[in-house]
């Protein structure tokens, strides 16, 4: 059995920054394994711009994005291995992990002192959502119409609904509509988007394209080929409404409902996971609950940037070396709570003393206007920030100070205070 | 005339009202800060748009290569853009940053490869 220092599972923007991290912080034994014919995970299909503006300062495709990691790893000569599916990972007594993966050469296990968890996410498919009606073709997720168009060449359809407003639907109402297709409208169960508001604009006020909130499918129709859909408008329960039921004929529906972490092999392993992100729960430094196992990237909580992705890859590349060199990233847990408006936090857990400054990063469960993020530990404030605005589809963060954190007792919790509300 | 739109600058998304006079802008409310203001007069006078798209490749590993254009167009040129683009094909290997056309629609703005696709 080959044995290694670290596995890199996922060879997407989470992989292979955390790859180049680890390799520059001084791991030479390295393996990032990928199921696709190429690494750069899902940028490859995003042929739009407007990544990397943090990261870069510019605004990149995707493709360009990804080849632009592609290419540290080629200079670091980090070997990648591709059309290789990791099937089980397991911790072993001695503390090192089995990583069994299948590629065309059969299967293959590996023995890896350290493992970075990178897998990323998938779509919430038709059977995830319970849409009634029959199982006519042409009803696809946004992102494998959006491999069929940008990667394969070919248009799934042409006159479309789209369900759902996060952003890769929205990025495939323009597509589609460059492509010739008629984007009838998209329907956002919700009464706000879960989308960035700059691909409302131009991807649908641009091109006309209505946006409808609080309404959803209620039935697909269609015996071979979809047919048409019927959309209701729904209540504050998010029950659909009979008397606003209404039929658009369309070939062609998309589901666009938001994503799941694949943490299949994370369970497997034991690792717990956090029930809100459906990653694993981590401590600063992205270490899992198991020692050694690191999680970043869209595995670990969907991110809508990919520059946030490679900086917390970055991060949990350098835990992964720093551990593989024997310092310790263990010390005294405190967790980190989210409450009042608060979704999630990440990390989850604080391993004290801290080395670094703390950057958390958090979403928010509705819109807020004018709150004040706010950091406690007990009643004692540590830290708060005025923000104008929090949407549920943009991930916040903030950075504390080491100094602030300084003997800390007890959980710290993070929540929103809203103008005018007294505490 | 009068105009409303979503600035896009910052997460904000502030609703501005853009006041318009012989296709000059008048006034610019709604706004937060300056950056607003800026947006809100360019959307109404001269938008313009970054096109992202694919053309096809004749003997690559891939059927498909993405391209941008090197800087944004007028809005209004998009879907005379994408007719050109559809009937374009360009020979692998293709380069990152490979220029596929020179100049696009008459705009002078050329048109670039986001990917390599390397030959068959
Ligand atoms: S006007 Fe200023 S604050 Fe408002 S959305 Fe635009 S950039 Fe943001």
């Amino acid at each position: 059995m080959k044995e290694l220092d670290l596995v890199i599972i996922g060879g997407g923007p989470a992989g292979l920054a955390a790859a180049v991290s680890a390799y520059d912080a001084g791991v030479r034994s390295l393996l990032i394994l990928d199921r696709e014919q190429q690494a750069g995970g899902i940028l490859e299909q995003c042929i739009h711009n407007g990544f990397g503006l943090h990261r870069f300062g510019e605004e990149l495709t995707g493709p360009e994005y990804a080849a632009r990691y592609i290419d540290e790893v080629k200079k670091r000569e980090i070997p990648v291995q591709l059309e290789t599916m990791v099937l089980d990972l397991q911790p072993l007594p001695d503390g090192s992990k089995l990583v069994t993966a299948v590629s065309s050469g059969g299967m293959l296990e590996l023995k890896a002192k350290a493992v970075i968890l990178a897998m990323g996410c998938r779509e919430r498919s038709r059977g995830a959502l319970n849409i009634p009606g029959t199982r006519p073709a042409g009803i696809y997720t946004a992102g494998a119409a959006q491999k069929f168009v940008n990667i394969k060449g070919y248009l799934p359809g042409r006159r479309v609904v789209i369900l759902g407003s996060g952003d890769i639907g929205l990025i495939m109402a323009r597509r589609m509509t460059l492509e010739g297709a008629k984007v009838e409208a998209v329907c956002e169960l919700m009464p706000y988007s879960g989308g960035l508001n700059r691909n409302i604009v131009q991807c649908l006020e641009d091109f006309g394209i209505p946006l409808l909130l609080s309404h959803t499918i209620v039935e697909i129709h269609g015996k071979e080929r979809v047919t048409g859909v019927t959309i209701a408008q729904v209540d504050e329960n998010r029950r659909p409404i009979p008397e606003t039921r209404q039929e658009i004929p369309c070939d062609t529906v998309l589901l666009s409902c938001g994503l799941i972490p694949e943490n299949e092999l994370t369970t497997a392993a034991g690792i717990p996971l956090d029930p809100v992100t459906s990653g694993a729960v981590v401590d600063q430094y992205r270490q899992t609950g198991c020692p050694g196992v690191f999680a970043c990237g869209n595995v670990l909580h969907v991110h809508d940037l990919v520059d946030y992705v490679s900086e917390e890859a970055a991060l949990a590349g350098e835990s992964a070396a720093a551990w593989l060199r024997g310092e310790s990233l263990s010390g005294e847990s405190v967790s980190l709570i989210p409450k009042d408006g608060v979704r999630y936090l990440v990390p989850q857990q604080l391993r004290l003393p801290l080395k670094d400054d703390l950057r958390l990063y958090f979403r928010v469960g509705a819109i807020y206007d004018k709150a004040t993020v706010e950091v406690r530990c007990g009643e004692k404030l540590i830290f708060s920030r005025k923000r104008p605005r929090l949407v549920p589809g943009e991930m916040e963060s903030l950075v504390l100070k080491k100094s602030l954190l300084e003997g800390l007792d007890g959980p710290l919790t993070v929540g929103l205070s809203l103008e005018g509300e007294s505490k | 005339m009068k105009r409303n739109l979503t600035c896009i600058v910052c997460p904000m998304g502030c609703q501005l009202e853009v006041e318009l006079e012989d296709g000059k802008v008048t006034r610019v409310t709604g706004n937060t800060c300056k950056r607003g203001e800026a947006y809100g007069i360019a959307e109404c006078t001269a938008p313009t748009r970054t096109l992202t798209t694919t053309v096809r490749v004749s003997g690559g590993t891939q059927p498909l290569v993405s391209v941008k254009t090197a800087a944004p167009i007028p809005k209004e040129l998009l879907f005379d853009a994408m007719k050109v683009l559809r009937k374009l094909t360009v020979a692998a290997p293709v380069a990152l940053g490979q220029v596929v056309m020179e100049d696009l629609c008459g705009t002078g703005i050329g048109v670039v490869a986001g990917k390599e696709v390397s030959a068959r």
